[in-house]
């Protein structure tokens, strides 16, 4: 053999490829298996390579002892650096370059070769390359060698090529990346890049070779990478940190170089295993992130503006278009702003992608903002919606909760917790009186429970307009309506609330505050009145019997005359207004059922009335007691124009401008509905009506209710006037036969009717029978 | 189902147009453009009317034997317009306003995003994925 002089890192370099090859530890190396994949990695062509094996002499011996193992070794370099094969060459060449193994490993010499031209590299390429030596010989050392943390025992998977190849592989990456990055160095903060990355280093060069284990450590896990990429993110190029690591880790002991590639290939294996994540944002990247975030925005709570995170995240030299993907990733709430979650999302993708990553289409499901995170979380969804109230009315989740991750992206946000909650539960709602206090009970009940606004069930209220706003009023209402049962009022309050609303929804059409309206139209007058719905179930019989009974002085039970029966009611809006006047004199509730009654028959039978006559006889006095009864409403007073001249102060009043008449009937005086000549009446309490067309409901059941509770506080009062009391409670008694008997008469003539039309129904079914029969 | 959809700023210039591609995408094209004849027309004929007074869905703005077009202002005088096929069995106007609703709001989802201009073309995934999930699934 020729004689063969190696340099001290070549001799380091083939002794650590012989031994790796010389797996049965013979000290000669067969020409297939290892060797010959080695010497496929060299990426020479064949014929090359059998003239290497025939110039060392391998083909003479059958088998590569480690001489020929090494003049194949330097035959390979100088084959690679392009000199023809020359035995001669062998000792003559001088600053060959190491033969280059493509499979991994010697790319990333070659690499490194070109990187770091200094002395460096000769560490590097002995820190490196002892790994498979260093690997084969813990694998005789005991584990005792292994000292450094993290690394727990020997190498389980020596043999196979792949984990001394992946560590290879992702260095390259790396310094890669720190040479980039270290052409781009970007305003930042110097001081606590270094921190971190010092940091983060030591742990890692300290349980191995400086690079060797951080490659280890990267291989398999996407953190690494991006650690490395972001400290150079913005600023301070870590390769300054870097190289002052390597001569370190350099003088380090082989003892530990050895070590240190078990602990790589366990680190690879650990981390291949781990994988799975590769989006985990690891806890020093966060800690960063959040330091990051302080400097934007020295509150961990609060948000960071849209324009400050565009600043930042230009820094990062990435193209508008991916930032601007990475932002619709990350932004989760859609608001414009970011929280320290969506930060910290949205800087590990930017990190990611600086790596070579792939942006995702969604976010992962690590990255995505979650309630628990480090601070207050309570209070982190409380200023989202707030804030994304304010800057898009509709499209904000302010529950950032992992479980809807593609949801919360399209849809609206609402804003309080009670609005929220309230549309949590659409519900259908028709606008009857009853069913919403039934659903404004519910709603508030509902109120307490703020779970999940979640989005989707948010997203509903805008699409279907006016259920929504339904809910909303209807949730505005329960905030309004303390006691739910004051119906006119909660009445009047629906129109109010849900006009407001309208205007707080992003409406698309404009159509919608009129489709409100249209919506929650009053309802029909002669519908029981809400204000009354309590009333409404008095019948009718107790209403009559506190109508005789409304003489005596407590007649406060009987404040709410009962609705008007719904038959006569349709017929006659108007017939009220006229037997307001017939049934007036200081009736109480009677007056509120008789109404009805009246209307049917009143137009005709006013005119029978006896108390008719009395009025006239009274006009004398309508003129004093007229003022009187035109202020408020006095009881005593009231009663005493009602008594005396009621029925004059209703003449009276008709001769009066009709604002005047209104007046009093607004002011809801008993005296009002006194029993002028019915025309009169009507036809003033027509204007009455006309001048109060607002109240939609039953404005006569309410001025005759009214006025009939106006007037009944103040029978007390006429006690003391005993024989004008009796007089009025005659007459009130017998208006109240007289309507009484004119109800009954027509409730006969209806059941005649019924009865006429059953008869006539029989008689077809019987002529109809026979055929069936046949 | 759409066959076209459009987003054109205020300025009557596209930010975003998107075709089934089976079809001859110049013809669409050109529809749209003229279509904003019509929606000026619209939008111009309330008068003095306030913004909020008018309508931002516009309805039909005008058929052809072959196709419908749909046009929707925001506040903001963008525009979105609608081509639908007439062989599809009519769409009701409902879901033609929950598609502008859906385009609306992904509209603002972009406008969200500090990295863009308006005035740029769009270039959201999202915004494309919502526009692909309107348009006729004819590939």
């Amino acid at each position: 053999m020729e004689s063969l002089t190696l340099s001290d890192v070549e001799q380091k370099y083939y002794s650590d490829l012989f031994v790796y090859c010389d797996t049965d530890n013979t000290k000669k190396v067969a020409s297939s298996g290892k060797v010959v994949e080695l010497f496929r990695a060299a990426q020479l062509p064949s014929e090359v390579l059998l003239q290497i094996t025939e110039l060392c002499g391998a083909t003479r011996l059958g088998h590569f002892g480690r001489s020929q193992f090494y003049i194949a070794l330097k035959l390979i370099a100088i084959a690679q650096s392009g000199l023809p094969l020359r035995v001669e060459s062998l000792n003559s060449v001088k600053d060959l370059p190491l033969p280059r193994f493509v499979v991994g490993k010697n790319e990333q010499e070659a690499k490194h070769a070109a990187m770091y031209p200094d002395s460096e590299n000769q560490g590097l390429y002995s820190g490196i390359f002892p790994r498979p030596p260093g690997r084969v010989q813990t694998k005789k050392a005991s584990a005792h060698e292994v000292i450094q943390p993290g690394v727990s025992s020997a190498d389980p998977q020596p043999d196979s090529t792949s984990p001394v190849v992946s560590p290879h592989h992702s260095p390259p990456t790396s310094p890669h990346a720190w040479r980039k990055h270290k052409r781009q160095p970007s305003g930042g903060n110097v001081d606590r890049q270094p921190a971190v990355a010092t940091a983060v280093w030591p742990p890692s060069f300290r349980e191995a070779q400086g690079p060797v284990s951080g490659d280890g450590m990267w291989a398999g896990h996407s953190s690494p990478p991006l650690q490395e990429s972001w400290v150079s993110f913005t600023d301070t190029p870590p390769s300054s940190t870097l190289p002052q690591m390597h001569p370190s880790s350099v003088q380090e002991s082989t003892t530990i170089r050895t070590v240190a590639s078990a602990a790589t290939t366990n680190e690879i294996q650990r981390q291949s295993s781990a994988y799975d994540d590769p989006w985990k944002i690891t806890d020093e990247q966060r800690q960063y992130y959040i330091n990051q975030f302080k400097t934007i925005q020295p509150d961990l709570t609060g948000f960071i503006p849209g324009s400050a995170a565009k600043e930042f995240f230009t820094k990062s030299k990435l193209p508008i278009l991916e930032l601007s993907h990475i932002w619709e990733l990350s932004d989760f709430d859609k608001d414009g702003a970011l929280t320290l979650d969506e930060f910290c999302a949205a800087f590990h993708l930017v990190v990611a992608r600086k790596n070579g990553y792939d942006l995702p289409e969604k976010l992962p499901e690590s990255l995505m903002p979650k309630l628990i995170d480090l601070d207050d979380s309570a209070e982190v969804p409380e200023p989202a919606p707030d804030v994304g109230f304010s800057s898009s009315p509709v499209e904000v989740t302010p529950n950032k909760s992992p479980s809807m991750p593609s949801l919360s992206q399209n849809w609206p946000e609402l804003n309080q917790s009670n609005e929220d909650t309230a549309i949590v539960h659409p519900v259908p709602i028709r606008m009857t009186p009853s069913k919403i206090h039934m659903q404004e009970m519910e709603l508030k009940r509902t109120g307490s429970d703020h779970t999940h606004p979640t989005s989707p069930l948010m997203a509903k209220p805008p699409e279907l307009s006016e259920e929504n706003k339904l809910p909303s009023s209807i949730k505005l209402l329960s905030n309004t309506v303390g006691d739910g049962y004051s119906s006119s009022d909660s009445f009047t309050s629906d129109q109010e609330p849900i006009s407001s609303v309208v205007t707080r929804q992003r409406s698309h059409s404009g159509a919608s505050p009129e489709g409100l309206k249209a919506v929650a139209p009053p309802p029909p007058p002669p519908r029981p009145h809400a204000s009354h719905s309590r009333s409404s179930s008095l019948d009718m019989n107790r209403s009559f019997a506190a109508g005789p009974s409304a003489a005596q002085p407590q007649t406060g039970v009987v404040a709410f005359p009962p609705a008007v029966p719904p038959r006569p009611l349709p017929t006659q809006i108007s017939c009220p207004l006229s037997t307001q006047g017939v049934g007036a004199h200081g009736h109480r509730s009677g007056e509120g059922d008789s109404l009805p009654p009246h209307c049917s028959t009143s137009p005709q039978q006013i005119p029978e009335q006896p108390n008719f006559a009395d009025f006239s006889q009274f006009q004398a006095f309508t003129e004093q007691p007229s003022e009187d009864g035109e202020k408020g409403v006095d009881g005593a007073q009231v009663e005493k124009a009602v008594e005396a001249a009621g029925p004059l102060r209703a003449v009276k009043s008709d001769g009066q401008s009709d604002e005047r008449s209104s007046a009093v009937v607004n002011s809801a005086k008993g005296s009002t509905p006194l029993a002028p000549p019915p025309k009169p009446v009507r036809r003033r309490l027509k204007s009455e009506d006309e001048l109060r067309p607002e109240v939609d409901e039953h404005p006569q059941k309410s001025n005759v209710i009214a006025t009939v509770i106006a007037t009944q506080p103040s029978i007390p009062r006429s006690v003391g006037k005993d024989k004008k009391a009796i007089q009025a409670s005659i007459r009130r008694n017998k208006e109240t036969n007289t309507v009484l008997a004119r109800l009954n008469s027509e409730l006969q003539q209806q059941l005649k009717d019924l009865l006429e039309e059953r008869i006539s129904l029989e008689v077809q079914l019987e002529q109809l029978r026979p055929f069936s029969h046949l | 189902m759409a066959v076209c959809v459009a987003v054109i700023a205020k300025e009557n210039y596209p930010l975003y147009i998107r075709s089934v591609p089976t079809q001859n995408e110049l013809k669409f094209h050109y529809t749209v453009h003229t279509s904003l004849d019509v929606v000026e027309e619209k939008v111009s004929a309330v008068g003095k009317a306030l913004a909020d007074q008018r309508e931002l869905y516009l309805g039909l703005l005008y058929p052809t034997e072959d196709y419908k077009v749909y046009g929707y202002v925001t506040n903001s005088k963008v525009k979105f317009v609608i081509v639908v096929d007439s062989s599809n069995t009519s769409l009701r106007d409902n879901e033609i306003r929950s598609m502008f609703r859906k385009l609306h709001n992904s509209f603002t989802d972009v406008m969200c995003n500090p990295f863009y201009n308006p005035g740029d073309a769009i270039q959201s995934r999202a915004f494309d994925s919502v526009v692909s999930g309107m348009m006729v699934q004819a590939c």
